[in-house]
């Protein structure tokens, strides 16, 4: 019995260790940014790094509200974009769709989750920007372009997750709306789709940490200036993308302010993070 | 009783391969980080390519011999040449200050052309024009002698050895307007340029091809004979550097990459190794 008993430990505690070390590896990234990172900010002042207009390491100006702007217009726009596709493939698939046609699309869609970014970045600058720049004008690297990319990125999450919420309702909520004789799409419009709220909102917010997140696809379309776009034609860099362009020579200074923008990013999606799991659990 | 004792038997052996599978993760690991002779080179990624070509090369004819060429910008091939890291250090800006200590050699020159669309008719620029359009000043290609679109200028990210050789050649204390658009690499600009007829942006000479053109400067065509009698303005030496005299190894790459097999090699790649003597 002990040899059993002993038998039964090894592995509890071999699954324990390596548990620890994927949460070890967070707290790893997490400590490291940090440590490179706050120098920096506390060097340049926090308010004069977050609020500061003017970005060029190598004239020692650390500011990154350009980028923050761009983040978040880029995203509102994907937001705009994305959600109204996504909520209604995901109300179809859940509600109106037959069987072999929703076994056919699900897959499909979750395809769509496993294209490198980089093709989506890739298919951006070769279709959309060109399109942008020839019917819309401008120079066609542009938040709209970031914005169409992102929607298309962030389709799988929001779709998937809204689907599971309206199908994990209770069957009792549609039969109970049926007998009071509503309509399939009075039944959906006010009763599965408010019930299923808490659900849906977790899945855009994911959604949108997705797309703050995202970085090779945004760098390809978005042309990366840095300064505050006058309209959705205009080029503009997000804080994502500031590390990226920007990491293969940074060193010193300029290198720590990319660490100090990967904070601010680091807040944000712990933030969008929290906000998703507390809107999945307030029922 | 017997079926219970199994479940820790199937158990140890899961544990037993973890264990296996762990020592062959050491074993690569430490088989990457094996110390063999070679050499480490690390810096501009405007070089890189070029160091890559020269170190197949040489591997082919030196058995034995591991060349390592790394990338991460010329201030990190500087740093990485000051402080002994790398072996070689790659630049593709000439030294200032404190920087020229190190012992260095050009192993080659690369011109810089200023490139527009192939349908854009605008041929010639001058500097200051050039100048003009990069700090904001010349906004639409009317000005010109081109259509009436607005300029869509390209530049280089911060830290890259083309932008800063392009801030010394042509900028000189003026800014780059922050709402130039921005790309990391050669390539992603002569693609957007060859794409976009209003479109304007800077890439390595030998890089030019068909897609874009390069504008002549000052009445100069952009070519490798107008940068080797200097007649052409814009250009940047390729730098080898190391902390002290090289030796051994190093000293033997090195003279590879300067004598004619080596030179011929860089020539066919698109770079002017004229009147670099080793």
């Amino acid at each position: 019995m002990k040899l059993k008993k002993f038998g039964e430990r090894i592995p509890q505690s071999l699954f324990f260790l390596i548990a620890l070390s994927a949460l070890s590896a967070l707290a790893l990234i997490t400590i490291f940014i940090f440590i490179e990172g706050v120098p920096l900010i506390a060097k340049v002042g926090f308010f004069n790094f977050i609020f500061g207009m003017k970005w060029a390491p190598s004239l020692g100006q650390y500011g990154i509200f350009p980028m923050i702007v761009g983040t978040v217009l880029v995203t509102v726009g994907a937001v705009i974009i994305g959600v109204p596709i996504a909520l209604c493939c995901s109300i179809f698939l859940a509600e109106f769709a037959p069987r072999q046609l929703s076994m056919l699309v699900r897959p499909a869609i979750q395809l769509l989750a496993g294209i490198p970014s980089v093709v989506y970045g890739f298919w951006g600058l070769i279709f959309i920007v060109p399109a942008i720049r020839n019917y819309l004008g401008g120079p066609g690297l542009s938040i709209l372009a970031g914005s169409i990319i992102l929607a298309i990125m962030i389709l799988p999450t929001v779709i998937s997750i809204s689907e599971v919420s309206i199908l994990a309702l209770p069957p009792l909520l549609k039969e109970g709306a049926f007998a009071l004789g509503a309509t399939h799409w009075q039944t959906i419009r006010s009763v599965l789709l408010p019930a299923a709220k808490s659900g849906i909102l977790a899945s855009i917010i994911l959604g949108i940490g997705r797309a703050v997140g995202e970085t090779m696809a945004v760098i390809m379309v978005l042309g990366n200036a840095v300064a505050l776009p006058s309209s959705i034609l205009d080029p503009a860099r997000t804080l994502t993308t500031n590390i990226g362009i920007e990491m293969g020579y940074a060193s010193g200074e300029h290198q720590q302010a990319l660490f100090a923008t990967g904070i601010v990013l680091l807040v944000i999606i712990m933030i969008l993070n929290a906000s998703a799991q507390y809107a999945i659990r307030r029922k | 009783m017997k079926k219970p004792l199994k479940r820790p038997i199937f158990t140890r052996a899961k544990v037993v391969f973890v264990l296996i599978f762990s020592i062959f993760l050491l074993i690569f690991l430490t088989g990457c980080m094996r110390n063999s002779s070679g050499v480490i080179l690390a810096g501009s990624t405007s070089v890189q390519p070029f160091a890559e070509v020269l170190s197949e090369e040489y591997m082919v004819l030196h058995h034995g011999v591991t060349i390592d060429v790394q990338g991460g910008g010329s201030a990190a091939g500087i740093l990485a040449a000051q402080s002994g890291t790398a072996d070689i250090g790659m630049s593709s800006r000439s030294l200032a200050g404190d920087e020229t200590k190190l012992w260095s050699v050009e192993i080659a020159r690369d011109g810089l052309a200023i490139v527009i669309n192939a349908h854009n008719p605008v041929v010639n620029l001058t500097t200051e024009q050039v100048r003009d359009i990069y700090s904001g000043k010349i906004d639409n290609w009317s000005t010109l002698g081109g259509s009436k679109d607005q300029i869509h200028v390209f530049t280089r990210e911060d830290g890259s050895g083309t932008r800063s050789s392009f801030e010394t050649l042509v900028m000189g204390k003026t800014e780059i307007n922050p709402r130039t658009m921005v790309e990391d690499s050669n390539g992603a600009i002569r693609q957007l340029v060859g794409d976009d007829p209003d479109a304007i942006g800077y890439i390595s000479l030998g890089l030019v091809d068909k897609t874009v053109k390069a504008v002549e400067l000052n009445g100069v065509v952009a070519s490798r004979e107008h940068v080797i009698d200097g007649s052409y303005g814009l250009s940047r030496p390729f730098l080898f550097m190391c902390k002290n005299e090289p030796t051994g190894l190093t000293k033997a790459f090195i003279d590879f990459t300067l004598s004619d097999q080596g030179k011929q090699i860089l020539d066919q790649q698109g770079l002017i190794t004229t009147g670099i003597t080793p």
